[in-house]
């Protein structure tokens, strides 16, 4: 069976401008319960690579640049 | 980061803890206390600074049991009526005994406890008989101040291996488990003389109506492990019917906390602006009162705060976003919802397995052991019921002080090697299928059927379907799930623990032909309480392989319960409106 890329928009906004995981920061990485922030390859940022997320917060609370902006899944809005 | 790769590491340990939230910790924390010579592993599946269902914080001690405010006597006796009478006293009597202990330990670790001018703790009434809850202004410190203490006891801690099943030794001991790391998919063996399982909820059972996997009451890393690994280890579980079910606010699904609001004023009230529950503790008999208002014509049921001072409203709604779940303020500025101006609409969670918060659990005494001996249980995920937060600390200690001693007194139990190369070929499996059906597709499948079939009222020919459709399901899951990196592999060992518990979660419940704790385990086609059959627990556990349930005996009460008192938690409807 094909596996489908179904669009969906996620609920973790990085700052590309403030993030500094290209200088080997992996803070939100490390504190996400869910485990579901990743390093970009392509802009050495923070991005939300899968949409399980319990907006719980860590990440944002915990980043040293304030990159990190939880809002609430569109599904729950 | 993601991808997999082969590899297998074991190692060996006195205590291995399994779960790095809430009692996990403690546990490992107090077991090196006492034993300093111990070699304890904590194992967590995210990172310990922030896993677990108290990840951001926890707003309240709901159970705090103060001298000068409640007594041990109290608090059993109180928690035996909220739970209907199945109640094995000695571990909610040995829990009541100890947590001010913790709370004073807890306020050494930096985690303070509100305080009234005379600086005595400002303990508030929201039981129905009793004074145990407690604010916690600096509630959001409590990951932080935990992780310094493991740090100062060098536990040795290991971050993102999931454990999948717990190695049975030949004379029948605990012997350790077997994890799998949730970025690269390589396997750890952890030798143990004694396990302690802190695993918290089986939170990610129903659906939550939004239809968002993640969007559960409970943290949803807590997906049910721990009660699907002590299945598969033999070890009885308790009262599995008696679901978690939760009043939360609509859609956010975060607590509403008429905890929080209640000694200010605040309180559930229907769409009359009537109040219709006396007393907003959380329990089956006040969830049977929410849900048929819910359903009557004087429903839905709001969180009510408008009538109260604008600044009082205004700190309530200041408590409420900024320490458990701080993204709650975001959700009502979205909405436009302001606590002070309007009532917040309230709605039911779905269903779970939780202690913490009902009963349902995997069996154990007062000292925190299993019916597998040297395997121990704590927190959400362990039989003593209304636990909280302060229960997952003070039974997680308790747990941690007996393991470690057990430890010191037995060798290593030997254990097949054949479990290994077994559970490595189960765990990997999806790993193997080029083509298949992703775990999120089937994990969805999974909670819909609960939703459908399993929720409350119960029913038992819906039950029968729903048995029958998690067959079909478990046979997909067992032949096309498929996973194609590390962490794909987490969620699909996530999938297996769902499915287990839903389907023992319809097993106990067809077992108890009675309707007991209100919402949590009503049968529509048993719709009374039957105290001479089933005034007992229910334990279930894998019998040769078959799912097989038994009764046992309540354990003689250590606090009487008078004939006139048994009933007060049913006493909860405010039946004359002014």
């Amino acid at each position: 069976m094909p596996i489908a890329n179904t669009p969906t928009t996620v609920p973790v906004v990085v700052d590309e401008g403030k993030c500094i995981a290209d200088k080997g920061c992996t803070v939100c990485v490390d504190v996400c319960p869910l485990d579901v922030l990743r390093i970009s390859d392509l802009t050495g940022k923070a991005y939300m690579k899968y949409d399980e997320c319990w907006y719980c917060m860590p990440c944002e609370a915990d980043c040293p640049t304030d990159a990190v902006t939880v809002n609430i899944p569109y599904l729950l809005r | 980061m993601d991808d997999l790769r082969a590899g297998l590491n074991e190692v060996e340990c006195d205590l291995l803890v399994i779960g790095g939230g809430t009692a996990g910790p403690m546990a490992a924390y107090r077991a090196r206390k006492k034993n300093p010579n111990a070699k304890v592993i904590l194992l967590e599946k995210a990172n310990v600074k922030r896993s677990g269902a108290i990840s951001m914080g926890m707003d309240g001690l709901n159970n705090a049991v103060i001298p000068g405010h409640s007594t041990p006597e109290q608090y059993t006796k109180e928690i035996t009526i909220a739970n209907d009478g199945i109640v094995d006293q000695a571990a909610v009597y040995k829990y009541a005994q100890n947590c001010y202990g913790i709370i004073e330990e807890l306020d050494q670790f930096g985690i303070r406890f509100q305080k009234d001018e005379n600086g005595e703790y400002d303990v508030k009434k929201v039981h129905h008989m009793g004074t145990y809850v407690l604010p916690m202004p600096n509630g959001d410190t409590v990951k932080k101040a935990l992780y310094r203490q493991l740090r100062r006891a060098r536990v040795l801690i290991s971050n993102r291996y999931m454990a999948t099943r717990l190695l049975t030794g030949k004379s029948g001991r605990a012997a350790g488990a077997i994890a799998v790391n949730t970025r690269s998919g390589e396997f750890l063996v952890i030798k143990a003389k004694a396990v302690i399982m802190c695993m918290g909820a089986a939170g990610r059972l129903g659906l939550p109506t939004s239809g968002y996997l993640y969007g559960t009451y409970e943290n949803p890393t807590n997906s049910g492990e721990g009660y699907s690994m002590a299945y598969h280890a033999g070890a009885k579980l308790a009262n599995l019917e008696c679901f978690q079910i939760n009043p939360l606010i609509k859609d956010y699904n975060g607590p509403a906390c008429a905890y929080v609001a209640g000694p200010f004023g605040g309180y559930t009230a229907n769409s009359k602006n009537e109040r219709f529950i006396e007393c907003d503790y959380w329990s089956g008999q006040m969830m049977q009162e929410f849900y048929n208002e819910l359903q009557s014509g004087k429903g839905p049921v709001f969180l009510k705060l408008n009538h109260l001072h604008k600044d009082t409203a205004d700190h309530i709604e200041h408590i409420l976003h900024t320490v458990e779940r701080p993204s709650r303020g975001r959700f009502h500025e979205q909405r436009g919802t302001k606590y002070s101006e309007q009532m917040i609409e309230m709605h039911i969670s779905e269903i779970g397995f939780c202690s913490g918060h009902s009963a349902s659990g995997v069996y154990v005494d007062e000292f925190a052991r299993t019916t597998v001996p040297g395997l121990y249980a704590a927190g959400d995920m362990a039989s003593v019921p209304h636990n909280y937060m302060l229960g997952a600390f003070t039974n997680g200690a308790i747990a941690g002080e007996h393991a470690v001693d057990f430890a010191a007194e037995v060798d290593h139990d030997e254990f097949d090697d054949a479990a290994i190369s077994m559970e490595q070929e189960r765990v990997l499996a999806p790993t193997k299928r080029d083509d298949g059906i992703p775990p999120n597709q089937i994990e969805y499948k999974i909670r819909r059927l609960v939703n459908d079939y399993l929720q409350p009222p119960k029913v038992t020919a819906k039950y029968e379907l729903c048995q029958a459709r998690l067959a079909e399901v478990r046979e997909d899951m067992n032949t096309q799930m498929m996973a194609r990196d590390a962490h794909e592999l987490m969620r699909s060992m996530e999938v297996a623990s769902i499915l287990d518990c839903a389907d023992m979660a319809a097993h106990a419940s067809l077992y108890r032909a009675e309707s007991r704790w209100g919402l949590y385990h009503w049968r529509s086609d048993y719709p009374d309480t039957n105290d001479s059959d089933w005034k007992c627990h229910v334990l279930l556990s894998n019998q040769d392989g078959v799912m097989t349930c038994e009764k046992k005996e309540v354990a003689p009460y250590i606090i009487p319960i008078a004939e006139d008192e048994k009933d007060a938690y049913y006493k909860q409807r405010i039946t004359a409106q002014a």
